[in-house]
């Protein structure tokens, strides 16, 4: 079975923040949503879990008794010690007795947090936090994981720890869609979809998803003549409109793939 | 400092709630304070019972308000007058002599009808101060207290505590859990009905412990008006979280609840010397009814028959404020068309 969005169009009043984005998170595999700040992530995100009414369009998923759902500031209970977060959503989500002390033991250990059972999640660090969460939205084994910039503002030891679970928890065979404006993070997605003002701009596997850049982005030693031009470390970048020449690639990675097709977007609609 | 000063102004000016609380707020206070502020009773209802009514009503000064004679009335029927809040100064003519009796829970009409009534000669009146006769302040004020207390906790702490939800990102998640909102709701509202009631008898039992101030009538009935007038507080309280994105706007938020509720409820500033313009906001506040029934009940021993008013006006605040609140914390909950403020938050 495969969850997502169908034609997906949200409103809010006459702002539209989601203009007919359909997005496919398939069992055993993350799909990365990627975009920057207004782009639409976090509302397809809560229109997936159902939070959200749809204007037109539909979303597909287990249900919310079925769903993992990781908020962007992390959905934990900061005066509640880590165990007291772990019973309430065991209890919330129907996880009891034998179970739950199997599967608090098992994401406790995942974590790192066994030692840390009696603190305040307001306490802990917010890589812990982020992780304290991730383990409430995997408690009862939900089929569709949906993840808002889980490691935004984590240390680099915290977000490998992260990615080392939600890379675990696809192996075990769960859907997950997660938000992140971390490109590095997206590359090592199934799948990205990167979405720009409620639309999508790009999609595909990470590496076919250089072959679909409209025009191509060319290196140059000093900065081009025009607008479509961009500092990357020592060396400059230009967006050109058209097909890059035979044997060349059109993006080098996804950075220069989402910035060009940003470029594309623009000029189209200049 | 300059622009430091420029940009202070311009994040007042976009706080509204700060910015009302700087200008109207002292405003309020001012008009509301200068008309309610006063202890000065210039009029006391009275009636007058037994066969030298007439004659009576015509003799008293014009301070006692005549609102009922009843030439047939017993000395009985004079108490319960009294008893009932009727009236604030009862004659009896069926004494020899006369008798006046005095509500003295109501303090401050009493204070002054018992400074009027001791110029009369002995021989010609006799003057009985029921349920305070010592006149005690804090016989009066220990139920109207419970009261206040009972709205404390109601607005300002549960407002608090459901607010904190939401401003941590919890109540998002609440929302995605299989959750029924009314149990989310019942959940969260629960723990604080449950320990505004321990602290209502905890109040009532110091205020009869320490001032020793009586509990006359029944405590069942003053535990149901409590239950009642606490769904009201509740209602508030949610309805503040509400309409509050942190913590500190449902403080200030509670602040403009609970500000008439203390000035104009009747417990400080009596509301019979308020002008007319200024004592409705009073009779539109949910505390002036509880005090009028905590005091009744411990005070005088009052019974349903004489309060059922004030049960009756809190009671239909209680349905129609906490159905409100109760639809609106529903609204935060439920799948729903984003509203503007999403729009904010959403990415």
């Amino acid at each position: 079975m495969t969850w997502g969005a169908r034609d997906l169009t949200v409103r809010y009043g006459s702002v539209t923040a989601l203009d007919g984005v359909t997005v496919d998170v398939v069992p055993g595999e993350v799909v990365a949503l990627v975009g920057g700040d207004g782009a639409g992530k976090t509302t397809l995100l809560r229109a997936i879990a159902g939070a959200v009414r749809p204007a037109s369009g539909g979303v597909e998923s287990p249900g919310v008794a079925r769903i993992g759902f990781m908020p962007t500031q992390a959905g934990v209970w900061r005066d509640l010690t880590v165990d007291e977060n772990i019973a309430f959503v065991g209890a919330s989500q129907g996880v009891r007795g034998a179970d739950l002390a199997q599967r608090r033991a098992a994401l406790l250990e995942a974590t790192g947090l066994t030692a840390a059972t009696d603190r305040l999640a307001g306490d802990l660090s917010g890589g812990m936090r982020q992780k304290l969460a991730f383990s409430l939205a995997m408690l009862h084994r939900p089929p569709l994981l949906l993840l808002d910039e889980p490691s935004t503002g984590v240390d680099p030891v915290s977000r490998v720890d992260l990615w080392r679970m939600i890379a675990a928890a696809a192996a075990g065979g769960a859907a997950i869609a997660m938000a992140t404006t971390y490109l590095d993070e997206a590359e090592r997605a199934a799948n990205v979809v990167v979405l720009d003002s409620g639309e999508v701009l790009l999609r595909g596997e990470p590496g076919a998803i250089l072959e679909r850049v409209p025009g191509h982005v060319r290196t140059t030693p000093t900065r081009a003549a025009g607008t479509a031009t961009w500092r990357r470390g020592h060396e400059f970048r230009e967006w050109v409109p058209e097909d890059p020449p035979p044997g060349t690639a059109r993006a080098a990675d996804l950075e220069d793939a989402v910035v060009a097709a940003s470029l594309a977007k623009e000029a189209a609609h200049a | 400092m300059k622009a430091m000063i420029l940009k202070e102004f311009q994040e007042l000016r976009r706080d509204r709630r700060t910015m009302a609380m700087l200008i109207a707020l002292p405003i309020v206070l001012l008009v509301i304070f200068g008309y309610a502020a006063n202890f000065t009773i210039t009029s006391i209802t009275t009636h007058v019972v037994g066969p030298n009514a007439a004659a009576v009503t015509g003799a008293v000064p014009g301070l006692f308000d005549v609102t009922g004679t009843d030439a047939s009335g017993t000395s009985q029927d004079a108490k319960d007058l009294v008893r009932d809040n009727v009236a604030d100064v009862v004659f009896d003519t069926n004494t020899t002599p006369f008798t006046a009796y005095v509500d003295g829970s109501s303090l401050f009409s009493a204070q002054t009808a018992v400074g009027a009534l001791n110029a009369v000669p002995s021989e010609q009146l006799t003057v009985e101060v029921l349920y305070n006769p010592d006149l005690t302040t804090s016989w009066v004020m220990v139920p109207a207290l419970v009261g206040l207390i009972l709205t404390f906790i109601g607005t300002i702490i549960t407002s608090i505590g459901l607010v904190r939800e939401r401003q941590t990102g919890t109540l998002e998640q609440l929302a995605v859990m299989p959750l029924r909102p009314s149990a989310v709701i019942v959940g969260k509202i629960a723990p604080y009905f449950i320990l505004a009631s321990v602290d209502m008898i905890v109040v009532t039992l110091l205020g009869v412990w320490i001032f020793g101030v009586p509990f006359n009538g029944n405590p069942w009935l003053f535990a149901v008006g409590a239950a009642i007038f606490l769904f009201v507080v509740l209602g508030i309280g949610v309805l503040i979280s509400t309409a509050s994105q942190t913590q500190a706007q449902a403080i200030q938020l509670a602040m403009f609840v609970l500000m008439p509720q203390i000035l104009l409820s009747g417990f400080i500033f009596p509301l019979s010397a308020m002008p007319a313009a200024i004592s409705w906001i009073g009779y539109c506040l949910p505390l002036t009814y509880f005090v009028e029934i905590s005091q009744g009940i411990m005070l005088r021993g009052a019974g349903f028959g004489s309060l059922w008013v004030s049960f009756a006006v809190l009671a239909g605040m209680a349905i129609v404020i906490f159905s409100a609140a109760v639809l609106r914390f529903r609204a935060d909950l439920a799948p729903r068309a984003p509203r503007h403020a999403d729009a904010e938050a959403a990415s």
